[in-house]
């Protein structure tokens, strides 16, 4: 049986591996010249000309790159899963395989073992050498916790791939059809994985809570909302943490309304509250140099009876994230492949 | 023989409301070649597909070779199947196949599976997506006889092949069928391609078996009768009209019948297999009338 499966896999696998290894190549040379830049320019994370300044000069490639490691397991699932049993479906070669003296579901034990190893490894090898390749730029950005680099770097795509490939493997056993499986693979992936990096990734560990005083937040300004000049503060930078939220809060640690703090700004800050300019109110403005010292005045004033609260990962807790998300989406894949087994014995008869 | 080549007790099969097979009851003793016939639709792949396990009954029960069919996978090592369009897998070398047969089949006849290669001067390294319909056909014969089964099922092998390559597959089946002691069932639209090949005939007719029977007995049985118009119910009770047909002055019918049929007026005539066939798919517009007849038709 496994010599089918990887007689079938062969020219699949040539693709995949082929294109695996091009882009190896690729970044091999970068990642070296990589390091070659950051030895010449940086040192422990600080650059000489800036963090901004190495992390833009490459983030046309740092993205390019990485969104290969995004879109890896989802072509997987497409082009290795999708067909898997469709393919056979379509063109009536199960009634050859599966009428040999060797059940359906030992066939398709052979091809998902083979295939899908064959999966979790390119996902596997690209999102790590990817993780290696760019890792000068990552540790001068540290921000290897935030949307988007999170599902590029480390272990995920490993999950992501498994779970891909399965999800490809039971839509083509249930829908008989190649492309239609292609389709709702698309759809199943995209909308799995942006459900799990907008809304429940934040939430596998209850966030750390960390509170700064308003005079010492980076980025503290004021804002014209609905209800009154409102001051607002920016999240400090926590490097490689993943910042969720922050809101300003009283000493009780409750969060302020704004109507409350527009309330305060206008009974003591008034200048602040309502400016001069005559196109004041519309938009965030940092103080213009002239009423600056109006501006510290007012900080001040507030920090004195509110605070600022900051909801985050902390970045002690980035590999426990990759090792949950990596077990979740790998979970996942072994039920659609339990599924694709109940399918191909119970329902295709 | 104790156990019977296929047997089937009220098979059905249902594809959400509608009944591909219906109440099909069959005994097929070991050593036969069946013709498995009807028209299309009638439920003849379905049928084989239950034979070889593709598909489970929704109702009743098949046995191969004297076990359920697909109770225990090994048991597909005893029955082979060619499908229809007989299926290959097109980037596969005929080799390949060969090799994909000895990987998935403990029995496996190395020695015959080159032997017939050479002797159909099939190219082992050309891929079966190249070859012609009779070749694969005579491919896919060869990955069906070289696990060397008891029971061989072939569905429609013949439907898609030129006249001569039918004659040359056929052939080779017998041969083949005769050399190893195989049972055959083999399905076809075409009744006078079965006619020469089968001992056994299996008539399906919209999901029911219409018709069951040795051939030769069918054929015993069953008379054609040409005379002057009268009304078919007044023929004895032991002849029993399959199919009428009458001009304004002659009547001409097709009973089936045990004994010598002495009336003079009739001029009697034996009729052959296609004739039976058409005659009796032409009445199974009504299955109610058609199952009584089970029973006296089996062996």
């Amino acid at each position: 049986m496994r010599w089918l499966a990887a007689r079938q896999f062969r020219v699949q696998a040539a693709v995949g591996f082929g294109a695996l290894l091009a882009v190896a190549v690729l970044m091999l040379v970068t990642g070296l010249h990589l390091r070659d830049l950051y030895d010449a320019d940086c040192k422990a994370h600080v650059c000489s000309g800036g963090a901004e300044r190495f992390v833009t000069k490459y983030h046309v490639l740092r993205a390019l790159l990485g969104l290969g490691v995004l879109a890896t397991p989802l072509l997987i699932g497409l082009f290795w899963g999708a067909p898997l049993i469709a393919r056979e479906l379509e063109s009536g070669t199960f009634r050859l395989a599966w009428t040999q003296s060797v059940a359906r579901t030992s066939w398709l034990a052979a091809k998902l073992t083979l295939v899908g190893l064959a999966s979790v490894l390119v996902a596997g090898l690209y999102s790590l050498m990817f993780t290696w390749c760019v890792s000068p730029i990552e540790s001068v950005a540290q921000e290897r916790f935030n949307l988007g680099a999170f599902d590029e770097h480390g272990i995920v795509a490993i999950g992501y791939a498994a779970f891909a490939f399965a999800l490809g493997v039971l839509a083509g056993a249930i829908t008989r059809r190649t492309l239609v499986a292609m389709g709702i693979t698309v759809l199943v992936f995209v909308g799995v994985r942006l459900g799990m990096s907008l809304g429940v990734r934040e939430h596998l560990m209850s966030p750390v809570k960390k509170g700064y005083a308003l005079t010492a937040t980076p980025e503290l300004g004021f804002l014209a909302s609905p209800s009154g000049v409102i001051p607002v503060a920016g999240a400090p930078r926590l490097a490689n943490a993943w910042t969720l939220s922050s809101e300003i809060v009283d000493k009780a640690g409750d969060a302020v309304p704004e109507a409350t703090l527009h309330e305060f700004v206008s009974a003591h800050c008034p200048r602040v509250a309502s400016p001069p300019s005559p196109a004041g109110g519309a938009g965030a403005r940092t103080a213009s140099p002239p009423a600056r010292n109006e501006f510290d005045s007012c900080v001040s004033l507030l920090s004195t009876q509110y605070h600022e609260v900051v909801y985050y990962q902390p970045a002690n807790r980035y590999w426990t994230f990759q090792a949950l998300e990596m077990a979740i989406f790998l979970v996942l894949g072994a039920l659609l492949a339990g599924g694709g087994f109940w399918w191909v014995r119970r329902r295709l008869t | 023989m104790s156990t019977a080549a296929l047997q089937t007790h009220g098979l059905g099969k249902r594809y959400g409301r509608r009944w591909a097979l219906r109440n099909c009851t069959l005994s097929i003793p070991v050593g036969s070649v069946v013709g498995l016939v009807g028209p299309n639709g009638a439920g003849k792949t379905t049928l084989l597909h239950l034979a070889v396990g593709l598909l489970s009954p929704s109702a009743g029960s098949i046995e191969a070779l004297g076990e359920p069919v697909g109770s225990d996978p090994r048991h597909l090592t005893n029955v082979g199947f060619v499908a229809q369009d007989t299926p290959l897998y097109p980037t596969l070398s005929v080799a390949e196949h060969l090799r994909l047969g000895e990987s998935l089949n403990p029995g496996w006849d190395r020695e015959l599976a080159g032997e017939r290669i050479g002797r159909l001067g099939l190219d082992p390294s050309q891929r079966a997506g190249q070859l012609s319909g009779g070749q694969k056909a005579q491919l896919a014969l060869t990955l069906a006889i070289c696990k060397r089964p008891e029971l061989l099922v072939l569905d429609e092998p013949v439907a898609s092949l030129d006249p001569l390559a039918r004659r040359e597959f056929l052939q080779d089946l017998m041969e083949v069928a005769t050399e190893y002691e195989v049972s055959v069932v083999l399905s076809s639209h075409l009744v006078g391609e079965l006619e020469r090949v089968c001992d056994h005939l299996v008539l399906l007719a919209a999901g029911n078996v219409a018709l069951s029977g040795h051939v030769e007995e069918l054929l015993a049985s069953h008379r054609r009768l040409t005379g002057a118009r009268r009304d078919p119910e007044r023929l004895p009770a032991s002849q029993e009209v399959i199919e009428a047909s009458h001009t304004d002055r002659q009547s001409t019918l097709l009973v089936r019948t045990s004994e010598p049929i002495h009336d003079p007026s009739w001029a009697v005539e034996e009729v052959g297999v296609e004739d039976l066939v058409l005659a009796y798919m032409g009445r199974t517009s009504d299955p109610q009338q058609a199952r009584p007849q089970l029973s006296a038709v089996r062996r």
